[in-house]
């Protein structure tokens, strides 16, 4: 086999999330995303009164799940998580809104077009479960 | 509902209760301050199953691997054997020989030990009364000044711990402190990166500490302090900061004034709002936050948003033990 064939056999069984870069990836985009959420008047109220570390925390496991990264959520947490948010009137808008954040947040990261087109697919999958449908 | 065994004796555990509360409600006498995960006073050992893993977050690994865990973290998850400390294991004794007043409501308190006590500027410890009541302070001084530890302790009126060091404890006397704690140091690294320094009160202590570090070890970035309170008269230290401002040309003191009378040479306005009107971007910056938790809470956030990347944010809440 050559070299060319080996790497591609390599990229082929990469998960989008090792591809993108894993956590240090993660890491990165985590701060970027969480700024812009912040500044966003159409969706800062439902991360407001919380403990900065925390959310962050939580955003973490956001864009693992965004990157089909390790991690233990079911669809059932998803709708568990953001339960009390739906309550508070959490709709499409904010989910488009989250989306718009996801994508710009790894523009800026020069993160390659279709590996972005890829989280997005995966991260438009959980939208029935966010908000409780 | 789960068992907890000490000993000969035995307690339950309710479902919603942790380690903590559940020996605290039987009387059993465990150390704790903050009830929050910060202190470590309440930390005690597994002696059958390994602990839950939320019950060990901060440890270090050398503890965690000898099934330490922290009792007012812990909801068991099955019947535990559990073994308090044995204080002397965690506690040094030291001798107060300082105890003056700083200004009307804040004790100087400073504490000699036969060894080093070693330690990073910034960092707290607990401080514990011989009926086993525990308190956290900041460390105010640097490890460069021989074997000592400086405080600074705000009278709390009705506040059972602070009372008692401003009432009772006099020069001679013993006290048991507890090994250093926390992760709001200075670390000697970019010495050119820009240092915000914001605290309330007694958040003064630490900060002091931490900047003496700082321009000790020839920090060359611009160091912000501010300092703040509602009225002159609860600040301190306020000739000595504006000498230390004199003699390096890259630290600026602001002390500010919340209430209505401002003397001369303070600012008018919080604390928090002044130094975010003051600093318009904070990308890159290295941030130092403590005192009162509400403040400390909404400027990680705005100092996050004006730039600083949350892992160069360092805070210590002067909580309040609940109860
Ligand atoms: C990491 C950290 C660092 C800290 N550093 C410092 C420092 O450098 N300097 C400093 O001064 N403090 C510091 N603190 C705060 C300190 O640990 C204590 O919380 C503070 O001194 C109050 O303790 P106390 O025993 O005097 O008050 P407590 O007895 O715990 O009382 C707390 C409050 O409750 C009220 N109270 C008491 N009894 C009752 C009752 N029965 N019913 C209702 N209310 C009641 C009191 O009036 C008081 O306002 C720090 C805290 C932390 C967590
Ligand atoms: C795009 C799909 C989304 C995914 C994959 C996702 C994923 C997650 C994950 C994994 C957590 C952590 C859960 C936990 O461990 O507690 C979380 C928490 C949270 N999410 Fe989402 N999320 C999505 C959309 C949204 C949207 C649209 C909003 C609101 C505008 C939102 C707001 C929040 C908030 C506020 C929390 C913290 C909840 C809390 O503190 O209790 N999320 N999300
Ligand atoms: S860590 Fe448990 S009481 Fe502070």
């Amino acid at each position: 086999m050559t070299d060319k064939q080996n790497n591609q056999e390599a990229t082929m069984s990469k998960s989008l999330y090792e591809r993108i870069g894993g956590e240090p990836a993660v890491n990165a985009a985590v701060e970027l995303f969480y700024r812009k959420v912040l500044n966003d008047h159409r969706i800062n109220r439902f991360f407001d009164n919380s403990d900065m570390d925390k959310q962050i925390a939580k955003q973490k496991a956001f864009f693992t799940m965004a990157f089909g990264g390790p991690n233990n959520y079911t669809g059932q947490d998803m709708r568990n998580a953001h339960a009390h948010l739906v309550k508070r009137g959490l709709d499409d808008s904010h989910f488009d809104a989250v989306m718009e954040h996801l994508s710009s947040t790894l523009v800026e990261l020069n993160v390659p077009a279709d590996l972005i087109a890829e989280a997005a697919a995966i991260a438009e999958s959980a939208r029935n479960d966010v908000l409780g449908r | 509902m789960v068992k907890l065994t000490i000993e000969e004796n035995t307690y339950a555990c309710q479902p919603d209760e942790t380690v903590l509360d559940a020996l605290l409600r039987q009387e059993v006498n465990v150390s704790y301050a903050c009830k929050k995960g910060t202190c470590h006073s309440c930390m005690v050992r597994s002696l059958d199953t390994p602990p839950p893993e939320a019950a060990q977050s901060g440890l270090k690994n050398t503890l965690k691997k000898r099934n330490h865990f922290l009792a007012c973290l812990c909801h068991p998850e099955q019947d535990m054997v559990i073994k308090l400390p044995d204080q002397s294991e965690f506690y040094t004794e030291g001798t107060v020989v300082v105890n003056d007043m700083l200004n009307r409501n804040t004790l100087l308190l400073i504490i000699a030990f036969k060894d080093a006590f070693e330690f990073n500027a910034g960092q707290f410890v607990n401080l514990q009364r011989a009926d086993g009541l525990t308190r956290s302070y900041s460390i105010a001084n640097t490890p460069q000044e021989s074997n000592t530890l400086e405080f600074h302790i705000r009278r709390l009126p009705g506040g059972r711990f602070s009372e008692w060091l401003h009432d009772e404890i006099k020069v001679g006397d013993p006290i048991a402190v507890s090994e250093p704690r926390g992760h709001c140091f200075y670390l000697p690294e970019r010495s050119e990166q820009g240092i915000l320094l914001v605290g309330t009160g007694t958040g003064l202590a630490p900060l002091a500490g931490i900047l003496t570090d700082a321009l000790a070890h020839g920090h060359s970035g611009p160091i912000y302090l501010f300092h703040g309170s509602r009225e002159a008269e609860d600040l301190y230290r306020i000739d000595e900061m504006r000498q230390l401002a004199e003699q390096h040309q890259n630290f600026l003191y602001i002390p500010c004034i919340s209430g209505k009378h401002v003397p001369e040479g303070f600012t008018h306005g919080r604390v928090n709002e002044v130094a975010l009107s003051t600093l318009a971007d904070l990308k890159g910056w290295r941030v130092f936050l403590c005192g009162h938790p509400e403040m400390i809470n909404q400027m990680k956030k705005m100092t996050f948003l004006k730039g600083a990347s949350s892992a160069d944010i360092y805070a210590d809440a002067f909580l309040v033990t609940p109860f």
